[in-house]
């Protein structure tokens, strides 16, 4: 049986285990082979996307020696598996490094285009606005993006269509940005958090009850814009409405 | 307002201060970006057309050198006088010095970047010589003696009420005023008799045809036209990277650029020069300013391919939600950011990171520039060449530490969880961004590695 490593971003691991158990179960009730290395860190995106992709060397050398074993490395976050696809590379081991960026799959991806999951037992009778994360979307082609003239597809889509119950609101700006970004967030604060609101209120506006999508991180950023407006409305990864019910 | 001193961060938290202007600024370009989908979607061939522009674009700036020989040859043939300028300072030199030649005192310039890129309304000022801009945008932003703020709509950023204050105040318009059509034909009334009086006139240029010795100038006003056709001297600037190599490939160009720019199938007027008519002389600068030096880095030379649309401000949700101004570049938005650091990477060291890297530009950029990749990689760059902040070095520096390390980083994790548990406002206060107009994450008892410790076999 082939063995998959699951690859949990550091943020996920300290602020959202939930979206991390999710993936692992989820997993599991597939049948697979999941084994999460305890020596895992970071994929270094927060270092190189603020222009210090120089420091990483260490992050990547360890990135390495946790999952090149592996047949799978699959993670909840898209923005991490682009940053390991685009950005993985070390002085002593590139061949694994290459490995690595073309056996690493966000969990959609992975469930759509590897195990071509049809029918997923999942239950949650919710309204539910579907954030596309760029990085995902337009770095991991998740979803057709909509400045492209292209035939429409979407991956977290496929999967969501499969929950019982589940009803996906329509969006007035199906794809664009919520202005997490990184430290753009704190660096630009004003723009990250007014881009922020309007992603959210887009998603209030048509009736959500829960926003989810296969980033935590951009869930992380509207969740806290959420709160702060005290609204009731909720985030959860799609892991966890994939393994629901 | 002196925008020089500050940085994108803190002009953008200006301009977010009145929400409803934001607002108004972010659907008003939103908008445009919409006009341009709709209107792509009417070509069913759409992306095979960006995928030709791109090639014929990466084919114009390998054979650069052969390409500006080509034109300037033609050029001349055809009566056209041409001029070549290293940088801003000579291309300004050479305008004022054929305007000199003539004891020409006063110009009308139709819209062109370029000039703003080489600041030659300022020079031409200080030497006492009258500029008039004629595209209504940039005689608006004139006016109120502003930079443009977007490349196409350089007053995209003024309500029609402020634009009525302007033209209260300089063309006399009644106080209040803010019909559309009341203030365009004050301006018209006002520019048309700067055409007919002015003996120069300058415009920019869209595309410069290698196989010909021609150019192309496109507008929606006709004021190029007006202008040219009117002066005696006509003097054209153009940035060297503006050639293509046949006439043919206008084809490909011109159903690109405007449906791109603005949703229009194509610019009102598309016009043509070619050769001086009788009597008239014309004159082509080719300006270098920084392009070699960019063409030499092959990281960053295709951002030359850009034909200047503004395709990618209008989808950027930063540059709509910060105004062009924030840039403090002449060329705003995700492309400005690409291009201003070949400049100037100190000054501009802030304009990469005004960016979520969402990558939205890229896809509407009707030559395919990768422009968010640049935007990455123009920062690993500025932060090697050392213009990041001390405290950001810092941070980074501890950050990469923690995170090489599974032993610190798991003690860490477990620290800031029991800070945010026990003492948020450790972390909830004034000095966490973050915290300002958003919750921070709500602290759980353990860790996905713990979970999986305890409960995984």
């Amino acid at each position: 049986m082939k063995r998959i490593g699951l690859f949990i971003p550091c943020y996920v691991d300290q602020f959202y285990p939930n979206a991390g158990i999710a993936t692992y179960q989820l997993l599991k009730k597939l049948g697979l082979d999941v084994t999460y290395p305890a020596g895992q860190t970071c994929c270094g995106q927060p270092m190189a996307n603020s222009g210090f992709e120089h420091l990483t060397g260490d992050c990547n050398q360890l990135f390495v020696d946790n999952f090149a074993e592996f047949d799978y490395i699959v993670s909840p976050s898209g923005s991490c598996v682009l940053h390991v696809k685009e950005h993985l590379h070390t002085v002593n081991s590139e061949d694994q490094a290459a490995g690595i960026r073309k056996k690493v799959y966000e969990l959609v991806e992975f469930l759509v285009d590897v195990l071509q999951v049809k029918n997923l037992k999942a239950k949650f009778p919710y309204k539910v606005g579907l954030h596309q994360s760029c990085h995902g979307q337009r770095g991991l082609l998740l979803t057709q993006m909509s400045e492209l003239v292209a035939p429409y597809f979407s991956k977290p889509q496929q999967l969501l269509a499969q929950v019982e119950g589940l009803e996906l609101i329509e969006l007035k700006r199906t794809d664009e940005c919520c202005g997490f970004g990184g430290t753009f967030c704190v660096v630009e604060e004003a723009v990250s958090v007014k881009m922020g609101k309007d992603r959210v209120k887009d998603h209030l506006t048509n009736g959500a009850e829960y926003i989810t999508g296969a980033d935590m991180s951009c869930l992380m950023h509207m969740e806290g814009i959420l709160k702060r407006e005290k609204s009731k409305v909720k985030v959860m990864h799609i892991a966890e409405i994939l393994n629901a019910g | 307002m002196n925008t020089e001193t500050k940085t994108h961060p803190e002009l953008s938290e200006i301009f977010n201060k009145d929400e409803q202007r934001v607002n108004w600024h972010d659907e008003t370009l939103w908008w445009i970006r919409q006009k341009r989908d709709k209107s792509a979607h009417s070509i069913p061939e759409w992306e095979m057309l960006r995928e030709k522009a791109s090639q014929i674009k990466n084919n114009a700036l390998s054979n650069l050198a052969d390409y500006l020989v080509s034109f300037e040859e033609k050029a001349l043939a055809n009566g056209i006088i041409v001029h070549w300028a290293a940088d801003a300072a000579e291309h300004n030199r050479i305008v004022h010095g054929i305007l000199e030649k003539h004891g020409i005192r006063q110009m009308v310039k139709s819209k062109s970047m370029l000039t703003e890129e080489c600041h030659l309304n300022e020079y031409l000022e200080k030497q006492g010589l009258e500029v008039i801009d004629s595209d209504l945008g940039e005689r608006i932003v004139q006016l109120a003696k502003e930079p443009p703020s977007h490349i196409v709509l350089p007053c995209i950023h003024k309500k029609k009420e402020e634009i009525g204050d302007l033209f209260h105040e300089h063309l006399g318009v009644p106080a209040g005023t803010s019909d559309p059509q009341i203030l365009t034909e004050a301006a018209r009334q006002h520019l048309r008799e700067t055409f007919l009086t002015r003996k120069a006139a300058l415009t920019g240029v869209n595309f410069a045809i290698a196989e010909t010795g021609e150019f192309v100038v496109c507008t929606n006003e006709g004021n190029a036209d007006m202008g040219a056709h009117l002066a005696d001297v006509h003097i054209a600037c153009m940035g060297i990277e503006k050639i293509i190599p046949k006439r043919k490939h206008l084809g490909v160009f011109l159903r690109l650029l405007a449906r791109s720019a603005t949703g229009q199938p194509i610019t009102t007027y598309s016009s043509h020069f070619k050769k001086p008519r009788a009597g008239q002389e014309m004159h082509i600068v080719l300006v270098d300013n920084g392009r070699t030096i960019q063409m030499g880095r092959e990281d960053f030379r295709a951002s030359l391919k850009c034909i200047r649309c503004g395709a990618c401000m209008n989808t950027c949700p930063v540059y709509r939600r910060s105004g062009g101004h924030s840039y403090n570049y002449a060329i705003s938005g995700p492309i400005g950011a690409i291009l201003a650091p070949n400049l100037d990477r100190e000054k501009y060291a802030d304009l990469p990171f005004a960016s979520t890297l969402c990558g939205s530009c890229s896809n509407v950029c009707p030559v395919k520039i990768d422009i968010h990749q640049q935007l990455y990689k123009w920062r690993q760059v500025i932060v090697q060449e050392g213009y990041a902040t001390s405290s950001k070095k810092m941070s980074m520096k501890l950050m990469n530490y923690t995170l090489s390390s599974p032993g610190i980083y798991r003690t860490a994790g477990k620290a800031g969880r029991w800070v945010l548990k026990h003492i948020p406002f450790a972390v909830n206060n004034q000095f966490n961004p973050w915290y300002k107009q958003r919750e921070m994450p709500e602290a759980p008892k353990e860790s996905f590695g713990e979970w999986y410790k305890k409960n995984v076999k």
